[in-house]
């Protein structure tokens, strides 16, 4: 019995059952409308694995979620709920932006300051969210949903300005080259050409995406975080915050404070996340119709991963897989690939049904005790 | 002068119709003790229920309270996990959030075949059917759902204020157990104000689609859930309070609209103003937003 329940207990069998049953219900969904479950699945997997240009692109587009994932889990294990995210996200994006274009230094100063722009612009952000939680008691949702929308027109200003628009487009210049991503850099070099030239497997997974190294930074952080909570002081005062507010605060722990840092590390890794998309992926920033989701579907990730930010890694290259693979199921048999939003929603709503673990090993344990009754 | 003016009444009290159903929606589920993150969701489905029913059925009407039933069923989900279940609210509400846009996404892609739907044959009425009968007034000819937002605001004010049944939703939201040793049924006060919250958010993005445009595009609902849940905290969780909070982002909208692109101000700036002005006003007015206490703490017998 002890084992069973000790692997019902783990988040990870919980995750895996969730998604089975994301999948099924999506199945039931797409068997309902006409549609043969089998085949869109099989369709969406060919989308995802079929060639390992499409895995790069998976990894590209996991790499910014991972981050807002681990973004919003680790303020959900101090007991605050970050939906300023996005946001974050976006003012990482606006500071990446403009001191990319503002200066020019050689590319290994240029390249880390455009990084640590975007990340203390994040950091500070959200650090205004904390800062107004702490000291006039304003709640973070309703702070995070305003700033969200504040960054959104301050990106779409910034974009306008005559310093940064470049004409006849709805975007900002490009940052300047010595910003970039070095696997950008290197590929678009004399030397990096000329491997591209010639060996067919680099030009597939990385002269024909953008590839970059935004995944090794989201993989660095994620075992960071996870470090900083599990073995130090601060990590253990914080989630002690996030168990028991008034325990802690009478235990001597200075909750203000940690509400400040908390949300001044959130959304420093909001901020990195937008930035990495900048040196990364986009190279410019775009004026914006309506919000991206880069934060709101960090919010998912970080709910599929049941709050563990490396569990935000695999959560966010299943988000990533799902979403890009989604895509093909439109195109070649025309099933809607809103199917995958769908699916997504079903595996963290289950996800939220979590606290159902302890009921059902309770239910179990109790049936084993009365046998030994018998 | 008077004909700006006018205007910009008519449009404050157009833009904060939707709001005001989904916020007086969240404000019945929030008393109750069930936080709503997933009014945004609910507002969707609603937006795009109404659409496809007001299109087959040939009838706004039958659209807007297929709306209804729609976002109900929704919440009939959150309700589930929230109080049968004892899921983290906020997380039942972000999946909600996911799983109503991807089925209004969806289901308007079955019905239409494309997420840009075609005009429905005739929109919901305004209040009077010709609005020169108003003379020089004939912008304040509002929106028939403006209309029963406002009658609905009283109704709860007066249900909050006036009767046993406010009493008890208010006792299951602050001291759920004592309301319970004291006979009251908990879960099924929460579930009838969870639901209702949902069936008011689904008319909310149906008078969105239905009376504001007429027909249903996927930004439709693009962070109007979230401006309702944050006019609940904003108007203190009072009914009036919510309203008027509604009134105010429909003013914010109203004015970047009159205001927009004009070479005083750029209109993205103008268009931060309001929610720059949030913050403001709960830093240096309202300060400390006490809810109801039980809110987003599930009950367990």
């Amino acid at each position: 019995m002890d084992r069973v329940s000790k692997i019902l207990r783990s988040q990870f069998t919980f995750a895996v059952i969730a998604i089975f049953i994301g999948f099924l219900v999506a199945a039931l969904v797409l068997g309902a409308t006409g549609y043969n479950p089998l085949e869109v699945y099989s369709i969406l997997f060919k989308g995802m694995f079929s060639k390992p240009r499409y895995i790069m692109n998976i990894i590209i587009k996991a790499s910014p979620i991972i981050l807002t994932g681990i973004s919003f889990a680790f303020a959900l294990r101090v007991g605050l709920f970050n939906i300023g995210v996005e946001g974050q996200y976006i003012v990482g994006t606006i500071a990446a932006a403009v001191v990319g274009i503002l200066f020019d230094f050689p590319s290994y100063i240029q390249f880390p300051l455009v990084l640590l722009a975007g990340t203390l612009a994040g950091g500070l952000y959200g650090a205004i969210s904390g800062l107004l939680k702490a000291k006039r008691g304003i709640h973070e949702v309703i702070t995070g949903i305003m700033f969200n929308w504040i960054a959104f027109y301050a990106g779409n200003y910034i974009v306008n300005l005559e310093r940064f628009h470049e004409p006849g487009t709805t975007t900002t210049y490009q940052i300047n080259a010595s910003g970039l991503d070095p696997i950008y850099n290197w590929k678009m070099s004399e030397a990096g050409l000329e491997v591209i030239r010639n060996n067919e497997f680099i030009r597939e997974v990385i002269g024909k995406t953008s590839a970059n190294i935004g995944i090794i930074i989201a993989i660095i952080v994620a075992l960071t975080i996870h470090f900083i909570l599990k073995n130090t002081t601060i990590g253990y005062e914080l989630r002690a915050v996030g168990m028991n507010k008034h325990a802690s605060e009478a235990a001597g722990i200075n909750v203000a404070k940690n509400t400040i840092q908390t949300f001044l590390i959130a959304g420093a890794i909001a901020g990195l996340s937008g930035a990495l998309s900048i040196t990364g992926v986009s190279h410019r920033l775009f004026e914006l119709m309506a919000q991206e989701n880069y934060g709101f579907n960090g919010l998912s990730v970080a709910l599929m991963a049941g709050g563990s930010p490396i569990g935000c890694i695999f959560a966010g290259l299943l988000f990533a897989g799902l979403t890009y693979g989604g895509g093909t199921i439109q195109l070649e048999i025309g099933a809607p690939s809103e199917i995958i939003d769908i699916l997504i929603g079903t595996i963290v709503f289950c996800m939220a049904l979590v606290s159902l673990i302890p009921l059902i090993i309770n239910k179990i344990n109790q049936r084993g005790g009365k046998k030994d009754v018998k | 002068m008077l004909s700006k003016l006018l205007l910009l009444i008519s449009n404050t009290v157009m833009y904060s119709t939707p709001l005001a159903f989904g916020a007086l929606g969240g404000l019945i589920s929030e008393k109750s003790g069930v936080t709503n993150i997933g009014l945004e969701g609910m507002m969707t489905i609603g937006a795009a229920t109404g659409v496809s029913a007001a299109y087959l059925s040939g009838s706004p009407w039958v659209g807007f309270l297929c709306a209804g039933i729609a976002g109900a069923l929704m919440a009939l989900l959150h309700a589930v996990a929230s109080i049968s279940f004892r899921a983290d609210q906020s997380v039942s509400g972000i999946a909600i959030n996911l799983l109503g846009a991807g089925a209004s996404l969806f289901l308007v892609r079955i019905v239409f075949g494309s997420l840009n739907t075609p005009p429905v044959p005739k929109k919901l009425p305004r209040i009077f059917s010709d609005s020169s009968v108003l003379g020089a007034f004939s912008r304040l000819n509002f929106e028939v759902t403006a209309v029963i937002a406002f009658i609905l605001m009283l109704v709860i004010w007066f249900i909050f204020a006036k009767t046993k049944w406010g009493l008890r939703i208010s006792s299951v939201g602050e001291h759920p157990r004592v309301a319970d040793s004291l006979g009251l049924n908990v879960y099924k006060i929460r579930y009838i104000c969870v639901i209702t919250s949902g069936f008011l958010a689904g008319l909310g993005g149906a008078s969105m689609t239905l009376s504001i445009l007429s027909n249903f595009v996927p930004t439709a609902i693009s962070g109007h859930g979230f401006i309702a849940l944050t006019a609940v905290i904003f108007g203190k969780w009072k009914p009036v309070g919510v309203y008027l909070s509604c009134l105010f982002f429909g003013l914010a909208q109203a004015l970047v609209i009159q205001l927009g692109g004009g070479s005083l101000l750029s209109s993205q700036i103008v268009a931060m103003l309001p929610y720059v002005l949030t913050v403001i006003v709960l830093v240096v007015f309202v300060g400390r937003s006490v809810g109801p206490k039980a809110s987003g703490v599930p009950y367990e017998k």
